[in-house]
């Protein structure tokens, strides 16, 4: 009997040994997606989610991950819910093996509540086109990016848009803007800069909160039927474009005078409108369309053997490019992180140094399979944005399309950059935080 | 006529019309109550499950589509979601509310918001999340005809729904005060005890009157559906029934009307004429605090039945 128990003691060690050899061996990279796939802002969370997972998945199938190490993504939902969504990040942060490398939150609430988490915790979070802009700043954010462009950057672009538009910057004197923007730390993100940019141009800002989740916008509308702001914004979210475009269309708004942020031009924030929302412009930063060699690789290796989590026919629609550009500046980051630090096996430390030293050219977009699809981003030790370069696209109702209508225009520094060095010094300030030497 | 008058009254028309709306919503929620005593958290995902059943019947892509190659017609798409309503309001009374026939109100309450989780989620997985555009051959975009000759933007949906709203009632006050079933509902309603021991079965009557709410789900899905799109925040409208139900009283169909109607017009009103000064998106807290207004002088609400406890 006390042999027999010897024996099956050995055994078991001996299988733990091993197992614990084998294990440590896999090295996986540890990738989160902090999804919503439920909930009311499900229709924009899902195809997001979709592009981010079947790029990875592609690569696993293709590459067999990153320089051949497999990619574990771990999903988590949040259903855009701020509590929620941090529950999500404690849950997935330490994964074993890699811990988690870099953190996509998927809204700005959830950002702002894991930044001080993060920067704690040493993992880098890519708030991708959202969340909290002074985080541009990386001497004072060194765990936070934010690039290719942020809010501010895009409310700049937006005005020097209209302001083309309207034949020249001078002109905005006495025009009207509105921004209809949803009530929550994502939608005020870009009052300050539009506040800002209203007192160098002389336009009258005109600001109007929906609340949460803006099914219900008909006070909105009527005042700006009464109003009658020459072009009207929308820092809108789900269901709150949707309703936003078609009581526009109702009270015969022009069309080509409402712009909308990136999170308010997609292909869900415009199709139950109809015919009513033909030459709706929103920013973009990324190409929409499956018309990209990277789409193709994405079919063969994800669609063709049963590993997608999505519909094939939905590949290419904005949200969903938008994720797949996301995983593309996270792997590349990665891929970055085992150059610099010569080991496949990173840690999120490593991942960081290789979103600092991003340089994704042309010559790489096009070797990754996005000829054409975004600008190149250089990222730095001090700027964490990125090239800060925004797009305009238009909706095209009879052919059902979005397209590009406009090269990317840079932003206005003058006005931006005073803003995030404020914003990030009182930060600092704040937390008693010592600013980098970049 | 002034502009500021002009616009005075496009916002109170807008009001009355955004509280038909919500009413629709109310209407379900006071179905039950008065037949019942349950208040129905899952009223809301019960007006979402019935859109999005209707798209799929009547939709190209859908399930229907999909398994038999063709989609039904809007009149048959319509019967054929009130009649997926029935099987619902069975499978509701069969699994959850006999089993709990005897219950405190609170766990029957606790019951609808499980049920409210669970319907969510078989939509879910059914019908997917993606925002569905219903068309089911309601004219949309402002009316061209008030547009025209009175400058007036009113939503030929609100029209249009403002109507069927006046039907929904002027049917439900006849299927209550002339029908066999409607009587017996009445009789549960007063009393539980006293309509059993007369032979009305207490289990047909509570299928019969979820079975009616959710046709009530239906009609308010298809015009919230067709304002916004089908899509899973359509569940959160039963908060904005919630203040038309304490203002109206949770047991008076015409309650749920006239609460509807104050609550737009109060709302509107306040978001346009004291958002401004405040920050704006005051209308959803604006809502609640009316209501709770008109509670502090009738705690029952405008046409609810007294309370009346004797110790």
């Amino acid at each position: 009997m006390m042999f027999k128990r010897i024996v099956g003691t050995l055994v078991a060690g001996a299988l733990a040994a091993v197992f614990t050899v084998s294990t440590a061996t896999a090295y996986e990279l540890v990738m989160p997606s902090l999804d919503y796939r439920t909930g009311p802002y499900a229709p924009n969370g899902i195809p997001f989610a979709n592009g981010y997972h079947d790029y990875l998945m592609m690569l696993n199938g293709r590459d067999g991950g990153i320089e051949g190490v497999p990619i574990k993504l771990v999903q988590c939902e949040t259903a855009y819910n701020t509590k929620q969504g941090v529950e999500c990040y404690e849950k997935v942060k330490d994964t074993a093996p890699s811990r988690s490398l870099i953190v996509q939150p998927l809204s700005t609430g959830i950002t702002y509540q894991i930044i001080p988490k993060a920067s704690v915790d040493e993992i880098p979070v890519h708030s991708m086109g959202y969340g909290r802009t002074s985080a541009a700043n990386g001497k004072v954010f060194p765990w936070i990016f934010n690039f290719p462009a942020t809010y501010w950057d895009q409310a700049a672009v937006f005005v020097k848009y209209i302001g083309e538009r309207e034949g020249g910057m001078e002109n905005l004197k006495g025009k009207k803007i509105a921004l209809v923007y949803h009530n929550s730390a994502y939608g005020k993100e870009p009052i300050r800069t539009l506040e800002k940019a209203a007192e160098k141009f002389g336009f009258e800002f005109m600001p109007l909160a929906v609340d949460h989740p803006g099914q219900e916008q008909k006070a909105t509308w009527l005042q700006i039927r009464k109003e009658k702001p020459d072009w009207v914004m929308m820092w809108g979210w789900g269901v709150m474009n949707q309703v936003a475009i078609k009581e526009a269309a109702s009270i015969r708004y022009p069309m080509d005078h409402f712009l909308g942020v990136w999170w308010s031009g997609s292909e869900n924030d415009v199709l139950p409108a109809g015919d009513g929302a033909d030459g709706y412009l929103s920013g973009a930063f990324h190409a929409p369309g499956d018309t990209f060699p990277v789409h193709d690789d994405i079919k063969k290796h994800v669609y063709d053997t049963d590993k997608a989590l999505g519909e094939r026919d939905r590949i290419g629609e904005v949200l969903y490019n938008r994720g797949l550009i996301a995983a593309v500046y996270a792997t590349e980051a990665i891929r970055n992180a085992m150059k610099i630090h010569n080991t496949k096996e990173v840690t999120p430390t490593m991942v960081r140094d290789g979103m600092e030293a991003l340089d994704l050219t042309e010559d790489r977009l096009k070797e990754l399979g996005l000829p054409d699809f975004t600008i190149p981003v250089k990222v730095t030790c001090d700027n964490h944005a990125g090239p800060r370069k925004v797009a305009i696209q238009r909706w095209d109702a009879k052919a059902k399309k979005w397209s590009m209508i406009t090269d990317f225009y840079d932003t206005m520094n003058d006005i931006v950059d005073p803003l995030i060095e404020e914003d990030s010094s009182a930060y600092a300030k704040e937390n008693n935080i010592t600013p980098r030497d970049c | 006529m002034n502009p500021e008058l002009l616009f005075f009254f496009e916002t109170v028309i807008g009001g009355l019309m955004a509280g038909v709306m919500y009413s629709l919503v109310a209407l379900g929620f006071v179905l039950i109550f008065k037949a019942s005593g349950i208040f129905n958290f899952a009223q809301g995902v019960m007006c979402l499950f019935a859109a999005l059943a209707l798209y799929d019947f009547m939709a190209p892509g859908g399930w229907v589509d999909r398994w038999f190659g063709f989609t039904f017609p809007v009149w048959a798409a319509i019967a054929l979601t009130i009649v997926v309503m029935i099987i619902l309001a069975w499978l509701i009374e069969r699994f959850v509310l006999q089993y709990l026939v005897k219950q405190e109100p609170i766990i029957l309450f606790m019951a609808t918001i499980g049920l409210a989780y669970v319907l969510e989620g078989i939509g879910d997985i059914l019908f997917g999340s993606d925002v569905k555009p219903l068309d089911v051959g309601i004219p949309q975009g402002a009316s061209d005809w008030l547009w025209d000759n009175f400058n007036l933007y009113i939503e030929k949906l609100e029209i249009f729904a403002a109507a069927t709203a006046a039907v929904l009632v002027t049917v439900l006050a006849i299927f209550f005060q002339r029908t066999r079933i409607g009587r017996a509902l009445r009789a549960v309603a007063d009393d539980h005890q006293a309509a059993l021991s007369v032979g009305i079965s207490l289990r047909t009557i509570w299928v019969i009157v979820w079975s009616v709410s959710g046709i009530v789900a239906l009609v308010a899905g298809i015009m919230w559906g067709s304002k916004s799109g089908v899509q899973f925040s359509l569940s959160l409208i039963a908060l904005k029934a919630l203040p038309v139900l304490i203002l109206g009283g949770f047991t008076s169909v015409p309650g749920a009307i006239v609460g509807g109607l104050i609550i737009g017009v109060g709302e509107k009103l306040a978001e346009v004429y004291f958002g401004p000064y405040v920050g704006g998106a005051i209308e959803n807290w604006f809502a609640y605090m009316l209501a709770l207004v008109f509670l502090l002088f009738r705690p029952q609400g405008l046409f609810g039945e007294r309370i009346i406890e004797r110790v």
